[in-house]
């Protein structure tokens, strides 16, 4: 990952990313996405299950156990980026190597 | 539009896994032929970009909001291959972490996203940049139009997986309707969230936005990039 402090704009592109899911993700609206309204509107909405892993630590984008709205998305968001970076990064990588 | 368990019959959700796994295989072979060492990491920050962004709801109608998808954004940035790969890992990692998405949807939230996003996408891209001007102002306009039609489509191919398995009894042409009209709507916001990373990446590192490589000035591949630093 050592690029990413190197490079100008792989950093930026970082940085922009943490700013956006670790602080602008608090901002979002709360009202629900296209299919979720639609499924209420049209009345398939309790069709829908929680998923097995709904009760995991991560769980709608908050970390369990932090009651402060701002700072449990905002960890999330963060949490999230690390994630999506290590594996997008092991596998990109690998793919790249494999010629 | 992450859709949940239940919504879909189980047998028709893990079809879909069956058709959506098979399309990540084949783009762990196509992206081989996109991917360079100077490109891999650039295909990483395409997809945290993603994941972030879709952290970001935006209100588009009286109590309905909508996210990016990414399926433009990705395949024009990173191209297909890669783009296919991006969606689905942002999608399993939403589903696994944050119970984003149902676990046994997991398919037909890949085939929606990855696959016919980013592919309907990708040709709509290409259809467009051909009848405008070659220029990079066009480009931008490209990824806005197809940005925005990829919306649809997505909504469409959920109401598609609707009309095969659908646990609820109402009519798939009410359903269709309701997507459709709604996605427009969010199809918009896409488009201008895609048309304004474009620019910034274009404005920035041209060089680097896979859609417009081979156009404009010739690209010098600098040798310090191979310095595995």
């Amino acid at each position: 990952m050592r690029e990413f402090i190197k490079n100008k704009f792989l950093l930026g592109g970082i940085l922009v990313s943490i700013f956006v899911a670790g602080f602008i993700s608090y901002y979002a609206s709360s009202s629900p996405d296209g299919l979720e309204k639609v499924a209420e509107d049209k009345g398939f909405l309790d069709t829908a299950k929680d998923s097995a892993n709904s009760g995991s630590f991560l769980a709608d984008y908050g970390v369990a156990g932090i009651d402060n709205e701002r700072l449990s998305v905002g960890l999330s968001g963060l949490i999230g980026v690390i994630a999506t970076l290590s594996v997008s990064l092991l596998i990109f990588k690998t793919l790249a190597k494999k010629k | 539009m992450h859709i949940p368990d239940g919504f879909i019959d189980l047998p028709t959700s893990l079809a879909f896994i069956a058709v959506s796994a098979v399309g990540v295989g084949v783009a762990l072979k196509g992206a081989k032929s996109e991917l360079s060492d100077k490109t891999a990491p650039l295909a990483g920050l395409a997809t945290v970009f993603i994941f972030a962004a879709q952290m970001i709801n935006f209100p588009v109608a009286a109590g309905t909001s909508g996210h990016l998808l990414g399926g433009a954004l990705a395949a024009i940035l990173i191209g297909p291959w890669a783009a296919t790969l991006s969606i689905s890992i942002v999608l399993i990692l939403q589903a696994l972490l944050f119970a984003d998405g149902g676990l046994t949807a997991i398919g037909l939230n890949v085939f929606n996203l990855s696959l016919v996003g980013v592919w309907a996408s990708y040709a709509i891209f290409l259809i467009v940049k051909r009848i405008l001007p070659s220029n990079k102002k066009a480009i931008p306009v490209a990824a806005f139009i197809a940005a925005l039609i990829q919306v649809p489509i997505a909504a469409s191919s959920f109401v598609f997986q609707y009309a095969i398995g659908s646990v609820a009894t109402i009519p798939v042409s009410t359903v269709f309707t309701a997507m459709f009209s709604t996605h427009v709507l969010i199809g918009i916001g896409e488009g201008l969230i895609t048309a304004l990373t474009i620019s910034a990446v274009l404005a920035t590192r041209s060089d680097l936005v896979y859609g417009y490589r081979g156009q404009g000035k010739k690209l010098e591949i600098k040798s310090s990039v191979r310095s595995n630093s």
